[in-house]
């Protein structure tokens, strides 16, 4: 049964309870694919389904050519078996045991020596800079400590396939920052494919290479993290991702930051957040940009850019103008606004954004 | 009870055979019954807490009787069961040429009879209790299913196992009931502490007295243990 592609090969439906997903989908080995929707839309039992703990209703999944669940055949690989790393969104650390021995789990459960196993551990423990909390028990780590320990245990179980359920939901606001950038860092050095499970777009933005929307069941959008942002499928897609995302850099502890796609903006420096940092990632939640028609004096708003309107849409109750200039925007405004302004395709507009109302974090 | 311990003769009575000969076996068939107990008790309440099949709640029933039997009614079927003409016994009687009643295995089994449904109901409700989380965790961590019970279960139900091992320790230790009407009150064999209580109030109540001390003492004992070690609040884990 080995053979074939590469990677994680899903084509299966799920049916639990009051909900059904439909899901076709191939992740590449080293790839990182974050699943985005709404809570209570299945996802968790997605991530179930891959490794082994619940039953695909129909379909099948085959991880490197390996089939791992096949309803036709009635094949399905228990979980002790799959080579498939989880990280739960409570991470359920075994809190009899301390960090150490819990990374340990892996390699001690399937035969390797206590010493062994230990040694092992330590290895991750260095990698994931946790050598100090080694001798810690669950319950005396932080949230970002928590995960960091949970995705050491799975890493050692050294997995070909590795699930994220909701990594950053745990924790509060602050450290989800640090974390997000943190984790991305470590799934890069996964060689397998990876598959995170979110129902926050910035989180999915952050860590994946490629986004996979759900909604109803069903896949609704799937495509690069700009592609998904800059271009809804759907009106859910576009009030999930609803912002504009930039990728700069900035000169140490300045708020200015220079954007890879051209143009500057001014940022608030965000709680949390390293003043060291160069690279950044500005978020920018199209209802916070105002639009002129007219050149813009006397405000308050330190961002104030202009360019010329490329698309106008209607997304409910709100119109969303595609502005293209330095740097591109999304901005939000309401239909009357659209009929006061008399804005078409290639009219000159003005716009700004306070500083506060970027969303700043390092990249 | 302490006021009217004769503490002067308290020596005397505690280095008399026939009275170590009792605590010694008390010791001795409390302990062995409380393994057993352990033993067949864990699976049992394994079974009970997550498995599903027709019958269940008869087997439920069945283990939770002697909680609510009187002991010595619990003696009586042990006799009608494993006595010489028993169901059981006979067969045993016949094919072995063994013998349980007035032995002191049949005191074991007395003791089991009668304690082992503590255990049970203890480790059953730890059973249920225990997030089942961290077992699915560890099997997508490749650890077997009895790798899993042995590293991550047991562990996790570790106070409640202790509870109940200690009171069905005790229980067994306390049992009079069961044991005089299935083993009866042969020294050395089958008289246990509070059989040679009872037997001692007819003819010393002195002694008596000072019996019944050492196992008040023991009980005491056990409660302290209990309270400082697995009852002491937020001390779950």
């Amino acid at each position: 049964m080995t053979g074939g592609t590469a990677g994680l090969v899903v084509d299966g439906l799920i049916e639990r309870g009051s909900f059904s997903l439909r899901l076709r989908a191939a992740v590449e080995p080293g790839e990182v694919v974050a699943v985005l929707g709404p809570n209570g839309a299945g996802k968790s039992t997605l991530l179930r389904a891959l490794a082994g703990l619940v039953e695909l209703t129909d379909g099948s999944i085959r991880l490197d050519g390996a089939v791992l669940d096949d309803a036709a055949t009635d094949t399905w690989v228990p979980p002790e078996q799959r080579p498939v790393g989880i990280v739960f969104q409570d991470y359920r650390l075994f809190p009899h045991l301390d960090v150490l021995d819990n990374i340990a789990f892996a390699p001690r459960s399937t035969g390797a020596s206590r010493a062994a196993s230990r040694a092992t551990a330590r290895e991750w423990v260095g990698r994931l800079g946790l050598t100090d909390l080694a001798q810690h028990r669950p319950g005396q780590l932080s949230g970002g400590q928590a995960q960091r320990v949970a995705l050491a245990r799975s890493l050692a179980a050294d997995p070909r396939l590795l699930l994220l359920d909701e990594p950053l939901a745990a924790l509060d606001a602050r450290t989800r920052l640090d974390v997000r950038t943190a984790l991305r860092a470590h799934l890069e050095q996964f060689t397998g494919p990876v598959v995170v499970v979110t129902h926050d777009p910035i989180d999915a933005m952050v860590i994946a290479d490629r986004i996979i929307v759900i909604e109803q069941g069903r896949v609704v959008q799937e495509g690069t993290p700009a592609q998904v942002a800059r271009h809804p499928a759907t009106d859910y897609v576009a009030r999930l991702v609803g912002l504009n995302l930039y990728a700069g850099t900035r000169d140490t502890a300045s708020a200015v930051v220079n954007l890879d796609g051209g143009g500057t903006l001014t940022v608030s420096p965000t709680p949390g957040t390293d003043a060291e940092a160069r690279r950044l990632l500005v978020a920018l939640p199209p209802a916070a940009v105002s639009l002129f028609t007219t050149p813009v004096e006397n405000t308050s708003a330190r961002n104030v850019w202009t360019g010329a309107v490329t698309g106008i849409e209607l997304l409910g109750d709100r119109v969303r103008v595609e502005v293209t200039g330095a740097p591109s925007c999304l901005v939000d405004i309401t239909p009357a606004a659209l009929a006061d302004l008399g804005l078409e395709r290639g009219t000159r507009v003005w716009l700004t954004a306070k500083a506060t109302e970027t969303i700043a974090y390092p990249a | 009870m302490l006021l009217r311990t004769p503490w002067s003769s308290l020596p005397d009575i505690l280095r008399d055979p026939a009275v170590l000969d009792a605590l010694r076996l008390s010791l001795v068939t409390a302990t062995s019954s409380t393994a057993v107990a352990v033993v067949l008790g864990v699976p049992l309440a394994w079974v009970l807490a997550r498995t599903h099949f027709r019958g269940l709640s008869l087997l439920r029933a069945l283990v939770t009787l002697p909680l609510v039997l009187p002991p010595v009614v619990g003696g009586v079927a042990l006799l009608l069961a494993f006595g010489r003409l028993g169901v059981v016994g006979r067969w045993l009687d016949e094919w072995f040429g063994f013998t349980l009643p007035f032995t002191t295995l049949g005191v074991v089994l007395a003791q089991c009879f009668v304690a082992m449904p503590f255990l049970v109901v203890t480790v059953e409700g730890a059973f249920r209790g225990l997030d089942r989380g961290f077992e699915e965790a560890a099997s997508t961590l490749g650890a077997s299913r009895l790798t899993t019970f042995r590293r991550v279960t047991l562990p996790l139900i570790a106070p409640s196992l202790a509870a109940g091992t200690v009171l069905c320790w005790a229980r067994a230790l306390g049992e009079f009931g069961a044991t005089i009407t299935f083993a009866g009150n042969s020294p050395g064999i089958t008289q246990t502490m509070p059989l040679a209580v009872y037997l001692a109030m007819e003819s010393d109540p002195e002694a008596a007295i000072a019996l019944s001390l050492v196992l008040l003492t023991v009980s005491v004992a056990v409660l302290a243990l209990l309270r400082d070690r697995w009852l002491r609040p937020g001390s779950t884990l």
